[in-house]
């Protein structure tokens, strides 16, 4: 069956992120003075294959840990892992 | 000697590689992404550019190519591989060199000059410079912010493996001046085995006088000579 699968990639806490310091200036810029500080990734969505969803879940991590993330400045979080409706029974 | 330049999509500085290693006399072999004969060439060149348009992480797709496969066992066996630019991005990707190069602090795109001070002769890239010595060689890159953890720092700079720092034209820190605001003022590292080296500028953009610095020759003028000893012993 087809799942599908989001993935979010964010820099460490450790690494400087100064497109976060811009969006957070930019937001306060624009009245949003409760803005304490903003981080920008990236969120990668997957179709996959797996008989279930701790299969789907297995591949996806293994997926982040060799291609998706780089381990020296990056983390990745599972957001969310959904049966794919629209792709059941599709080719 | 022969130079093997590989040439992936989007590679963009091959050419003015090829250009740099003639002008010193040698023979440039362009080796394309998808063959994996390194047609016994003495030192392969990762030459800058936006390898697969950076796309996912700059340099992560490229890891992927047959040539890199090649370029992985030809280091592996001690073999010199020079990554400029993209090409630093693609070996710190492949894992052949710690850290990874990130966006720059300014958030700019950087072309300009940059002034480098050598910090070891001990590698083939620098045997014939002398420590200290400050080479005039122009950055243009986006994502060339050296980050790695405080271990690997100190383990770099303990094992002598920063071959060159971003310095003042003067040769003092280059403090708030720096490009893109590497941790330590790191512009390129060598490998645990010397013979890798990873850097952000571009030597081949400063290979005649014509181009504002002549600077870049001597790294391959060094290379050079050191590959001749080395044949000379083997």
């Amino acid at each position: 069956m087809i799942w599908a699968a989001e993935v979010a990639v964010t820099l460490k806490p450790v690494v400087n992120d100064p497109q976060g310091l811009v969006v957070r200036d930019g937001l306060r810029q624009l009245g949003f003075s409760q803005v304490r500080s903003a981080r920008v990734g990236k969120v990668i969505a997957l179709e996959l294959e797996a008989d279930s969803e701790a299969g789907a879940r297995e591949a996806v991590v293994q997926m982040c840990e060799k291609l998706l993330r780089n381990p020296v400045i990056e983390d990745y979080h599972v957001e969310s892992i959904t049966p794919e409706p629209s792709a059941v029974g599709a080719g | 000697m022969r130079f093997g330049i590989a040439v992936f999509p989007g590679t963009w500085s091959d050419r003015d590689c090829a250009h740099a290693v003639e002008l010193d006399g040698h023979q440039a072999v362009m080796l394309w992404h998808k063959d994996r004969d390194l047609q016994g060439v003495d030192c392969v060149i990762l030459p800058g550019g936006f390898s697969y348009g950076d796309y996912l992480r700059t340099g992560a797709v490229a890891r992927f190519a047959p040539l890199m496969e090649s370029v992985q066992e030809f280091a592996a066996g001690g073999g010199l591989v020079w990554g400029i630019c993209n090409g630093f991005q693609i070996l710190c990707e492949a894992h052949l060199l710690p850290g990874a190069l990130v966006r720059n602090a300014s958030l700019q795109f950087r072309c300009e000059p940059s002034w480098l001070r050598v910090e070891t002769p001990d590698t083939p890239w620098t045997a014939s410079l002398r420590s200290g010595q400050v080479l005039q060689i122009p950055v243009s890159h986006g994502e060339g912010r050296y980050v790695a953890d405080e271990a690997t720092l100190d383990l770099l700079e303990e094992s002598r493996r920063v071959a060159l720092r971003y310095v003042a034209p003067d040769g003092s820190p280059v403090g708030d001046a720096s490009p893109n605001g590497s941790l330590r003022d790191i512009a390129g590292i060598v490998s645990e085995g010397r013979n890798v080296l990873g850097m952000m500028p571009h030597p081949e953009r400063a290979c005649e006088p014509l181009l504002g610095s002549a600077d870049g020759m001597e790294l391959v003028r060094s290379v050079a000579a050191s590959l001749a000893r080395q044949a000379s012993f083997a």
